[in-house]
C-alpha cells in the first residue's frame, strides 16, 4: 500500500473516529451519570441531520442553517429529556430499553411525516473539491472541515469537562453520583444539561455527516451501534474512554475495509479473498470490542474504579 | 393445567374453523403467529425468568433460519439433519456470545448483546454466496418423512403447533425444576444465590444457550414458513420486536410470548388491512405509519402497565376473587 | 480450623483490614467484637469470598482458600450470614430453605423433575424450620416476613448448606428480647456440630456463647482470649471508651 494511500485511510479514520466521538461523548456521559440506557441517542442524530437540511434550505446558506440546527435539536432534546426520560432515570434498564426503542419508533415516523423519508444536505460549494496536503496527497477539503471542527469540539469538551465547575460536577456524577448528590449537586439541572449538550454533540455530528451520509430515517440506528461499540471499548462515563474508543474503532474500521480485502488476497484465490476480507472487516470492531471484555469488562478507562 | 390444554385444543381446532368460514388463508398467518410466539417464548425464558436483558436475540433466531436454509440448498433436504443442525449452530453462538457477554452487568450486557447481535447481521449480509443483503429464496421445505407432506399449509401448522406445545411444556418443567429455581433465585438476589453456594455464571450461561437454542429453532421454523430469509433476520429491530412482544404479553409469565406474539402480529395486521373510516380522514396515509402506534403504546406499557396483558387479566382476576 | 494469616484489605485510601491473624479451633466459638468501623464485615467477606484480600493467606482445615471462588468455599463447609438482610424476596420460607439445602445435594443441573417431588429435599427444608422457629411460617413469601423472622432465615440459609463453619454477622441486629433469646438458644444448640465465628455487638451474647473472643479496632486485632480476660484488659477499654468519648465530643 502507498504511502498516499496510507495517509488518505488514516485521515478517513481520524474523521470517522471524531464524528464516532461526538456521538459517543453524549451517550456516555448519561449511561454514566443517569445510569441510562437511551437508545433514542441515534434518533437525535438523525433529527439534527434533518434539522439541518430544513434550515440549509430556508436560509439559503450551509453554515447558518448548520449552526442552527445545533440549538433548535438541543431544545428538542432538552424538551424530550423533561418530559419523558426524567421519569426512566429510577426505572429498570428493561424499562428503559423498551421506553427508548419506543421513542425510537415514534421520533422515526414523527420525522417522516414531518420531512419525509429522505432528505438532501447539499455540501458547501466552497468546499467541495479536494485540497493538496502534501504533493501528490490530495483529500476531500469537506472531510478536512469535518476532521477539524470534531478535533475543535473534543478540545473543547475536554475543557469543558477538567477546567470548569460543572465539568467537575459532571466527573464527579459519573464516578460516585450518590457522592455528587450528598455533596449538593443539583442533579436535575444536571442531568438535564447533560442530556442538552449531549444532543447538541449528535446535532453537530449529524449536520457535518448529513451532505456526506444520506441523511434518511433510520440512519440513527446503524451509528448507534457503533457508538455502542465506542463505549464499551473505552469505559463508561468517561470522556477520554470515548475518545480513545470512537479513534480506535474509527481507524480500525477504516484500516479494515481497505487492507483486509488485500491481505487476504496474498493468500487466497481473488475470488474468495475479497469475501472473507469483506466479512472479516465488517465484524473486525466487534471483535475487538470482545478481546477488550475479555482482559477489561468494564472498558479501558472506566469512570468508576 | 387446564386451562393450557383448553388453549392448546383451541389452536388445535382453528384451522379447521378458519376453512369452514372459508378463511383457509389465514392457517399461514397463524402459523406466523404461533412461530413468533416460539421467539418470544425463547426470548422470555432468558428476559423473565433469568432476569438478563438481552437485546439481541435475533441472533439466535436468524442463525437458526440460515443454518437450516443453507443445509437445505446444499441439498441436504431431510429436516432431521438440517434442523437439529441449525438448533446446535444456534446453541454454539449462544454460549460463545453468553461466555464474553455475562462477564458483565447492567448497561454493558444490554451494549453488548445488541454489538453482538449486529455483528451477525453484517456477517450475515456479507455472504454474498448466499444471498448477501437479497436475502436467500428456497424452492421448498425441508423433508420430514413419515408420511408428512411440510409443503402443504396446514401440516406446517400442525408441525408448527406441536413445536410451540413441546417449548411451553419444557419451559414450565424448566421453571419448576431445580435448574428453574436457582435461575429464580440468581434473577432475585445474585449475591445470596453465589453465598449459599451456587456457581452464578454457569447457570445463567446454560439459560441463555437453552433460550438461544428454542430462538434457533423458531428460525428454522420462520424460514420454513416463508421459503425465504434475509439477513434482515437478525437486525437489533427484529431483536426489539421480540422484547416488545414478552413485555406486552407478559415478562415471566408462562403464555407471554404467545399473547404478546398473537397481540402484536394481530394488531399490525388489522392496522393495516383495515382501514378505519374516520381515521382515513383524519390522516389519510395513516396505515404507512402504523409504527408510530405502536411505538406510543409500547412507551404507555412501559411507563403504567409494565407487567403486560397477561399481568393485568391475572391481577384483575385476583382482585375479583 | 480456620486460620487467618496476616490479612489486609483496603478500599482507596482506607485500610479495612490491617494485617489480621487470627485461628478458630474446631468446635470453638469465637467472637469477634469491635467499634463500627473496625472492618469486621470487610474481614468477613474476604473469610467467605465475597471480598479478595490484597495480601495474606486464609486456611481452612488445612487447604489455602485464598483464591477460591465463594461458591466453592460453601461446598469446601463455610457458610455465612450477612449483617443486612439478603433473601430472596419472593420465595417462601420453605422454598428458601429447600434452595439451600439443593445446593449441597446434588447437581442443580436438573431441568425436567418438579422440585415439589423431591421429598428429600422438602423434608430437610421442613426440618430446618423447626428447627429455627419458622415451622408456622412456611408458606409465608421472605418479603412478607417480620423483620425478626427474616434474620431468623438469613441463619437458616446458611444452616441449610450444611456447614462445617458458620460465620454470623451481628445475628441478632434488630432483633427484641424473645427473638433474640430464641436465636441463642438455637445457636447454643449448634455449638456441638457446628464451629462458629460470630460477630456481635450484644455483649451478653458474647459472654454466653463465646469460648474465645478477639477485638478488632482499625483493621487491627488488639486483643484475642477467653473472654473475662478480654472484658479486664486496659487496652480494650480504651478502644470502646475512646469510640464513645469521640462520638460524644462530635
Amino acid at each position: 500500500m502507498s504511502l498516499i494511500l496510507f495517509a488518505e485511510q488514516a485521515l478517513n479514520g481520524l474523521q470517522f473516529g471524531l464524528m464516532l466521538f461526538l456521538l459517543a461523548a453524549g451517550l456516555t456521559l448519561v449511561f454514566g451519570i443517569m445510569d441510562m440506557i437511551n437508545l433514542a441517542h441515534g434518533s437525535l442524530y438523525m433529527v439534527g441531520a434533518f434539522m439541518a437540511a430544513s434550515l440549509v434550505k430556508t436560509t439559503g446558506s450551509f453554515w447558518l442553517g448548520a449552526l442552527l440546527a445545533v440549538p433548535a435539536t438541543a431544545l428538542l432534546g432538552v424538551l424530550l429529556e423533561v418530559s419523558v426520560l426524567r421519569t426512566l432515570y429510577a426505572r429498570d434498564h428493561l424499562s428503559q430499553v423498551l421506553a427508548t426503542f419506543a421513542l425510537i419508533l415514534i421520533i422515526n415516523e414523527l420525522t417522516r411525516i414531518a420531512w419525509g423519508s429522505d432528505a438532501t444536505l447539499a455540501m458547501p460549494a466552497s468546499l467541495a473539491g479536494p485540497v493538496e496536503l502534501l504533493p501528490g496527497l490530495y483529500y476531500p477539503a469537506y472531510r478536512l472541515l469535518i476532521i477539524g471542527v470534531g478535533a475543535a469540539v473534543a478540545l473543547l469538551l475536554f475543557l469543558l469537562v477538567t477546567r470548569t465547575r460543572v465539568g467537575m460536577w459532571v466527573r464527579a456524577g459519573a464516578s460516585n453520583r450518590e457522592m455528587a448528590l450528598a455533596m449538593g449537586v443539583n442533579i436535575k439541572v444536571l442531568f438535564t444539561l447533560v442530556f442538552g449538550v449531549g444532543t447538541a454533540l449528535c446535532a453537530v455530528a449529524g449536520a457535518l455527516l448529513g451532505p456526506m451520509l444520506a441523511v434518511q430515517v433510520g440512519m440513527g440506528e446503524n451509528i448507534l451501534i457503533l457508538s455502542f461499540v465506542v463505549i464499551v471499548i473505552g469505559g463508561i462515563g468517561s470522556i477520554r474512554g470515548a475518545l480513545v474508543g470512537a479513534l480506535v474503532v474509527g481507524v480500525a474500521d477504516t484500516f479494515g475495509r481497505a487492507l483486509l480485502p488485500l491481505l487476504f488476497g496474498l493468500v487466497l484465490p481473488p475470488q474468495f479473498a475479497s469475501a472473507a476480507g469483506l466479512a472479516l472487516a465488517s465484524v473486525m470492531i466487534y471483535l475487538i470490542m470482545a478481546l477488550v471484555l475479555f482482559y477489561r469488562p468494564q472498558g479501558l478507562f472506566p469512570a468508576r474504579g | 393445567m387446564r386451562s393450557a390444554l383448553v388453549a392448546l385444543l383451541v389452536l388445535a381446532l382453528l384451522p379447521l374453523a378458519l376453512s369452514a368460514m372459508d378463511q383457509g388463508f389465514y392457517v399461514g398467518f397463524a402459523s406466523r403467529v404461533l412461530i413468533y410466539a416460539i421467539a418470544a417464548t425463547s426470548l422470555n425464558l432468558v428476559l423473565g425468568y433469568g432476569g438478563m436483558v438481552s437485546f439481541g436475540h435475533a441472533a439466535f433466531v436468524g442463525t437458526g433460519a440460515y443454518v437450516s436454509s443453507i443445509a437445505l440448498a446444499e441439498g441436504l433436504t431431510s429436516a432431521w439433519v438440517g434442523w437439529p443442525l441449525a438448533v446446535m449452530a444456534s446453541a454454539l453462538l449462544a454460549w460463545g456470545i453468553g461466555a464474553v457477554s455475562l462477564r458483565t452487568r447492567g448497561v454493558y450486557f444490554i451494549m453488548i448483546t445488541l454489538a453482538f447481535a449486529q455483528m451477525m447481521f453484517y456477517l450475515v449480509n456479507s455472504m454474498k454466496a448466499y444471498g448477501g443483503d437479497e436475502g436467500l429464496t428456497l424452492p421448498h421445505r425441508a423433508e420430514l418423512g413419515l408420511g408428512l407432506e411440510l409443503g402443504n399449509d396446514l401440516v406446517f401448522y400442525y408441525v408448527v403447533l406441536l413445536v410451540l406445545a413441546l417449548t411451553l411444556g419444557g419451559l414450565h418443567r424448566l421453571a419448576n425444576s431445580r435448574f428453574g429455581r436457582v435461575v429464580a433465585a440468581i434473577r432475585e438476589n445474585e449475591p445470596r444465590a453465589e453465598a449459599i453456594g451456587y456457581p452464578v455464571h454457569r447457570f445463567r450461561l446454560a439459560c441463555f444457550v437453552i433460550a438461544g437454542a428454542f430462538g434457533g429453532l423458531a428460525g428454522v421454523l420462520l424460514a420454513s414458513h416463508g421459503k425465504y430469509v434475509n439477513p434482515g433476520a437478525l437486525h437489533w429491530l427484529q431483536s426489539g420486536t421480540l422484547m416488545v412482544m414478552v413485555v406486552l404479553g407478559g415478562v415471566g409469565r408462562l403464555w407471554g410470548g404467545v399473547v404478546g406474539a398473537a397481540a402484536l402480529l394481530g394488531l399490525e395486521h388489522l392496522v393495516a388491512d383495515y382501514p378505519v373510516g374516520w381515521l382515513v380522514q383524519i390522516a389519510p396515509n395513516y396505515q404507512q405509519h402504523a409504527n408510530l402506534g405502536v411505538g406510543v403504546v409500547l412507551l404507555v406499557i412501559v411507563l403504567f402497565a409494565p407487567r403486560g396483558i397477561v399481568g393485568l387479566v391475572t391481577r384483575t382476576r385476583n382482585a375479583r376473587t | 480450623m480456620l486460620e487467618l494469616e496476616r490479612l489486609s484489605k483496603h478500599f482507596g485510601g482506607v485500610l479495612a483490614s490491617d494485617g489480621v491473624t487470627l485461628a478458630v479451633a474446631q468446635g470453638q466459638v469465637h467472637a469477634l467484637i469491635g467499634p463500627n468501623g473496625a472492618g469486621k464485615t470487610t474481614l468477613i467477606g474476604q473469610i467467605v469470598g465475597r471480598l479478595k484480600p490484597d495480601a495474606g493467606r486464609i486456611r481452612f482445615l488445612g487447604r489455602d482458600i485464598t483464591h477460591l471462588p465463594q461458591h466453592e468455599r460453601v461446598h469446601a463447609g463455610l457458610a455465612c450470614s450477612h449483617q443486612i438482610t439478603s433473601l430472596f424476596a419472593s420465595f417462601t420460607v420453605l422454598d428458601s430453605l429447600a434452595l439451600a439445602v439443593q445446593a449441597r445435594s446434588g447437581s442443580s443441573f436438573s431441568f425436567w423433575r418438579p422440585v415439589g417431588t423431591e421429598m428429600a429435599l422438602v423434608d430437610q427444608a421442613r426440618g430446618l424450620a423447626h428447627e429455627i422457629g419458622l415451622h408456622e411460617r412456611l408458606d409465608t413469601p421472605a418479603a412478607a416476613l417480620a423483620h425478626g423472622e427474616q434474620r431468623v432465615l438469613e441463619v437458616g440459609l446458611a444452616l441449610a448448606t450444611n456447614p462445617k463453619f458458620l460465620l454470623l454477622d451481628e445475628p441478632m441486629a434488630g432483633m427484641g428480647p424473645e427473638e433474640a433469646e430464641r436465636l441463642m438458644v438455637l445457636l447454643e444448640g449448634l455449638r456441638a456440630r457446628v464451629t462458629m465465628l460470630l460477630v456481635e455487638h450484644d455483649m451478653d451474647a458474647v459472654f454466653r456463647l463465646a469460648d474465645r473472643v478477639s477485638v478488632l479496632v482499625g483493621g487491627r486485632i488488639i486483643a484475642s482470649g477467653a473472654p473475662h480476660e478480654v472484658r479486664q484488659d486496659p487496652a480494650v477499654t480504651v478502644a470502646y471508651l475512646g469510640d464513645e468519648r469521640a462520638a460524644a465530643d462530635r
